[in-house]
């Protein structure tokens, strides 16, 4: 008898104790596991780290327009305004097919160059139950050179003056403050403006950002070229900015040693040397729509 | 020895009776509104979390705030990054009574509910109206009521000011079924 009170006292104890059960908790317990929920956004704030792409897409049906100024370089001096009175602008217009996918179509004034590009998310980062360490793009880009040449004899064909980039880009958000990219590049040039030019460039890319606050973040970004062109005093591009972000559009204000904001172009052909004064001062404004 | 046994069963009997009062929903519907001069911004959620205890009268709400989804997606992303801060605070919830329950029937009633509303880690406690029905098989209640984002500092910058109004319309809609565990 005893017993079997007991073993009813310990059964209303526990239905008790099941019963009073915080309500918050009920629904905590019910809550399903969802991974889209997971997934980790925001790895930098816009689709450019300054230069170079960041692992950030435009999502679907999103299209943004992107100008961009590199402006002289600061040690010309005071006759030149210290670089403002040079510039040089790219225009864009990019556009999210779905959210993993983004096109774009640019127009830079250096060269007179067209480009276009793909940007394709195969692999995000996750926490939780499925967590996977970092994001991985698909990058791939071609951009046609329309300036005519100087001289006549020098007259290129139309696929003579286009050049190839691709490139893997893999980030991952360490912190809510702390985000870094690597990015292998390898860029194809169809004509190299000497024989003993390499027309095949790999590069390595570092990029990152620390946030300052919710809506500045200090970036930064080098890239490091395996096979420089003789025929130019090429070097490895470097550049520091900051990202403010107000509502739809984000700027970016940037201290680069290139002049340029295509791939094949800062990578490949910059002969700016950052820590000589070679340093532009520009900006990406990008306004979505 | 008999009576105590006797009691022990009653108790027994009501707790299991009480955890069968419960009312739950999975699939609770929360609309918030955003009326400035510049944009109207509108977010719904239709996988809100709630439960009812019949047997009391509490009530709480669990909302996972990245299931929000915006007109754009710039919105949403903002949304979580810069406003509510979904990672450090993913979600909102409410715990509270609902004041007068017994009066609840199959005509549907205007009922207070007051208890604490907790958003971006700050706690306030509120009350509100909401519509209240009760059949069979289901508690509905719906309503809606105004937060004001100062409250649950949720700062907006003076750029966009004229986008984001400080008041927020809040509209819900929760068909509660009965819940077995």
């Amino acid at each position: 008898m005893k017993k079997l009170l007991f073993a009813i006292f310990l059964l209303t104890i526990s239905t008790s104790i099941y019963s009073q059960d915080d309500l918050l908790d009920i629904l905590e317990d019910e809550t399903p596991e969802n991974t889209s929920e997971n997934i980790v956004t925001s790895t930098f704030k816009g689709t450019r780290i300054l230069n170079g792409h960041s692992i950030e897409n435009r999502k679907d049906k999103e299209l943004e327009f992107i100008i961009s100024h590199r402006f002289g370089a600061i040690n010309l001096g005071f006759d030149e305004l210290f670089g403002l009175d040079q510039s040089n602008i790219r225009f864009a217009l990019e556009y999210g097919l779905t959210d993993n996918l983004t096109v774009g179509l640019g127009r830079s004034s250096f060269e007179k160059t067209f480009d276009s590009f793909f940007k394709y998310s195969i692999l995000k980062q996750k926490t939780g139950a499925s967590s996977f360490p970092v994001a991985v793009s698909f990058f791939g880009s071609i951009a046609a050179k329309t300036q005519d040449e100087e001289f006549p004899v020098l007259e290129r064909t139309f696929s003579e003056n286009l050049s190839y980039v691709g490139q893997v880009l893999i980030a991952r958000k360490f912190s809510q403050s702390l985000s870094l990219q690597v990015t292998p590049t390898y860029i194809h040039r169809n004509t190299v403006r000497d024989i003993a030019d390499p027309h095949g460039i790999f590069a390595l890319g570092f990029g990152g950002r620390v946030k300052l606050s919710k809506r500045v973040s200090f970036n930064s970004e080098y890239y490091h070229t395996f096979d420089q062109s003789t025929s130019i005093d090429a070097r490895n591009s470097l550049a520091f900015g900051v990202d403010i972000e107000t509502g739809g559009h984000v700027f970016q204000l940037i201290l680069s040693n290139a002049i340029t904001m295509i791939e094949k172009s800062f990578i490949a052909e910059n002969t700016g040397d950052f820590f000589g004064g070679d340093i532009h001062f520009g900006f990406n404004i990008s306004r979505t729509f | 020895m008999k009576s105590i046994l006797t009691i022990v069963c009653c108790f027994l009997f009501v707790s299991i009776s009480h955890s069968q009062d419960r009312y739950l929903t999975k699939s609770g519907a929360i609309n918030f509104y955003s009326k400035a001069p510049m944009e109207d911004i509108t977010a719904d959620n239709n996988q809100v979390l709630s439960i009812v205890d019949a047997a009391n009268g509490k009530m709480a709400i669990s909302i996972l705030m990245k299931s929000f989804l915006f007109e754009k997606a710039l919105m949403q992303e903002h949304f979580n990054e810069n406003y509510v801060e979904s990672d450090k605070y993913p979600k909102a919830t409410f715990k509270g009574d609902i004041l007068n329950f017994d009066a609840i029937t199959e005509t549907p009633s205007q009922q207070k509910v007051k208890g604490m509303l907790t958003i971006h880690g700050v706690s306030k406690e509120i009350t509100i109206d909401a519509n209240f029905t009760k059949t069979e098989d289901a508690i509905l209640v719906d309503g809606n009521f105004i937060i004001e984002v100062d409250d649950y500092n949720i700062e907006i910058p003076a750029v966009v000011a004229k986008n984001i109004a400080k008041k927020i319309k809040v509209s819900f809609d929760f068909n509660h079924k009965p819940y077995k565990k």
